[in-house]
C-alpha cells in the first residue's frame, strides 16, 4: 500500500502530473471574486468563507477526471485490480493520494487567500479547520464519480454532474461552519456533521468505488 | 404463483398489456376529474384566493417525484441482489417521469410563490432538496444514456441509486439545518388533529390517486417499450451474425 502511494505521490509532483492544477485554479477564482463583486471590503467580508469553500470545492472538482484516467489509459488500472492488494485499499489510496496532493494544499492556502478577501480575524481557524475536516470527504466521494466514469470517452462533463449533487451535504456543513466561525457563532454542530459524513465517506465509499470500477474493467 | 415470475419479461408484457388499458381509463378518469373537481366546484381560500387550486398539481407531482425515486432505488435493489433484467429497465423507465414529476412540482411551486410569499424562488428546506433531486435524477438518466453495454449501464446506474439516495438525504436533513423556510408544513397527514379543510382534501385525494395510477401505467408502458427495443437489438445482431 505504501508502495502504491509513494508511487502516486512521485507522479503527482513530476511534470505533467498535474499537481499545482488545483490550487492555480483555487488562487484564480479567488482572486477574481473582487474583481467581480467589488473592492467593498465589508461584503467580501461576509462572502468570504463561502467563497474559499466554493473554491476549494471546484479546484477539487477540476482535478477528478485525472485521478483515475491515466492509469486507466496505460493499463496500469488493470495490473492493481488484479493485484493481491483488494481493490477497495487500492481506492483508499488513489484518495489518499489525491488528497494529500490536491486536498491538502488548498487547505494550506486557503487561510493565505482569506487576506485576499478580507476575512475576519476569528474566520482563519474555522476556515483551516473546517476544509481540513471537509476535503477528505471531497476525494473519497470524487474518487468515487472517477471509478464511475473511467470507461466513457467524454467522461469530464458527466463527472462533474453526477458528483455535484454529491458534494451538496459537505459543502453546506463546511461553509457553514466556517460562515459561523467567521461570524463569531459556535461552530460545533456543523463541524461534528462535516466530521460524520467525512468519516461515513471513508469508511463505505471506498467500497461502492470498487464494485462500479469492478464493472468497469470487465 | 409469486412475484419473481414477472421477472419473465414475457410474462411481464402479456399481464402488463393487459393491465394497461384499464389503468389509462382509470387513472385518466381520476385525474381529470379530481382537477374539474378541485378547480370549479371548490370554493376560494379565504386568504389564498383562487390560488390555492394549484395544490391538486402540485402536492401529487412532488409525491410521484419522490416515490419514483424511491420506486428506482427498489428496482435497483433487486437487479443488484437477483438481477433480473425487467427491473433494471423498469428503474430506467421511471428515471424519466421522476424528472418530470420533479420539475413540474418545481414549477408549480413557483408560480403558487410569486403571488403568495412575493418570490419565483428562495433558498427554503424543501425547495432546495427538490433541486438536489432532480440533479440526482438528471445525473441518473445522463449515466445510463452514456454507457453502451446495456448490462455494464444497469449495473452502474444501480449503485449510482444507491449511493445516490443516502446522499440525497444527507442533503435533505443539511439544508434544514439553514432554517425552517417559507414552505408549510405537510397540509396532508394521519397523525395530526388537523388537516386541510375536506372540501380540498377530497378531490385532492382523488388526484394522488390519479397520479399514482398514471405513473404506474407510465412505468410498465415504458418498461414494455425498454423491453422491446432490446428484443429488437437482439434480433437485428442475430440477423447479423446469420449474414457474415
Amino acid at each position: 500500500m505504501s508502495a502504491l502511494l509513494l508511487r502516486d505521490l512521485r507522479l503527482a509532483f513530476r511534470a505533467g502530473g498535474g499537481f499545482g492544477l488545483g490550487l492555480a485554479f483555487f488562487l484564480i477564482v479567488t482572486v477574481m471574486v473582487p474583481f467581480s463583486v467589488g473592492p467593498n471590503s465589508a461584503t467580501l467580508a461576509v462572502i468570504a468563507p463561502g467563497v474559499l469553500w466554493l473554491g476549494a470545492l471546484l479546484a477539487c472538482l477540476l482535478s477528478l477526471d485525472r485521478l483515475l484516467a491515466l492509469d486507466w489509459e496505460d493499463g496500469s488500472l488493470d495490473l492493481l485490480a488484479t493485484a493481491p492488494l483488494p481493490l477497495e485499499a487500492v481506492l483508499s489510496v488513489k484518495s489518499l493520494a489525491h488528497w494529500l496532493t490536491t486536498g491538502l494544499p488548498l487547505v494550506l492556502a486557503a487561510p493565505v487567500l482569506g487576506v485576499l478577501l478580507n476575512l475576519p480575524a476569528g474566520g482563519y481557524l474555522w476556515i483551516t479547520l473546517s476544509l481540513l475536516i471537509g476535503t477528505p470527504a471531497l476525494s473519497v466521494i470524487g474518487t468515487f464519480g472517477a471509478a464511475l466514469t473511467v470507461g466513457l470517452k467524454r467522461g469530464g462533463l458527466l463527472l462533474s454532474l453526477l458528483v455535484m449533487p454529491l458534494y451538496v451535504p459537505t459543502l453546506i456543513f463546511g461553509a457553514e461552519a466556517a460562515r459561523r466561525g467567521a461570524a463569531g457563532m459556535a461552530v460545533e454542530t456543523p463541524l461534528l456533521m462535516l466530521g460524520g459524513i467525512t468519516l461515513g465517506a471513508i469508511a463505505l465509499l471506498p467500497f461502492a468505488s470498487a464494485a462500479v470500477l469492478r464493472v468497469n474493467l470487465r | 404463483m409469486s412475484i419473481w415470475e414477472y421477472a419473465n419479461p414475457k410474462k411481464f408484457l402479456h399481464t402488463s398489456e393487459r393491465v394497461l388499458p384499464s389503468l389509462w381509463v382509470v387513472s385518466a378518469v381520476l385525474i381529470l376529474g379530481g382537477l374539474i373537481w378541485g378547480f370549479f366546484f371548490t370554493p376560494d381560500d379565504y386568504r389564498q384566493g383562487s390560488t390555492v387550486k394549484i395544490i391538486y398539481l402540485h402536492v401529487p407531482a412532488a409525491l410521484m417525484a419522490i416515490n419514483a425515486w424511491f420506486m428506482m432505488l427498489l428496482a435497483s435493489l433487486i437487479w443488484v441482489i437477483r438481477r433480473h433484467h425487467v427491473s433494471a429497465l423498469a428503474a430506467k423507465a421511471a428515471a424519466p417521469v421522476g424528472i418530470i414529476m420533479t420539475l413540474i412540482a418545481l414549477i408549480t411551486g413557483a408560480i403558487w410563490g410569486q403571488p403568495m410569499w412575493g418570490t419565483w424562488w428562495a433558498w427554503d428546506p424543501r425547495l432546495t432538496s427538490f433541486l438536489v433531486l432532480f440533479l440526482f435524477y438528471l445525473g441518473y438518466i445522463a449515466l445510463w444514456e452514456a454507457i453502451d453495454n446495456p448490462d455494464t449501464a444497469a449495473d452502474l446506474t444501480s449503485i449510482l441509486c444507491l449511493v445516490g439516495s443516502v446522499f440525497a438525504v444527507l442533503s435533505r436533513y443539511a439544508v434544514n439545518f439553514w432554517n425552517q423556510g417559507l414552505h408549510q408544513g405537510a397540509s396532508l397527514s394521519l397523525d395530526k388533529e388537523e388537516n386541510v379543510a375536506d372540501v380540498f382534501a377530497f378531490p385532492l385525494y382523488t388526484c394522488m390517486a390519479g397520479f399514482i395510477l398514471f405513473f404506474i401505467a407510465l412505468v410498465l408502458y415504458r418498461t414494455g417499450t425498454e423491453i422491446r427495443a432490446r428484443r429488437m437489438k437482439a434480433l437485428i445482431a442475430r440477423e447479423r451474425m446469420s449474414d457474415a
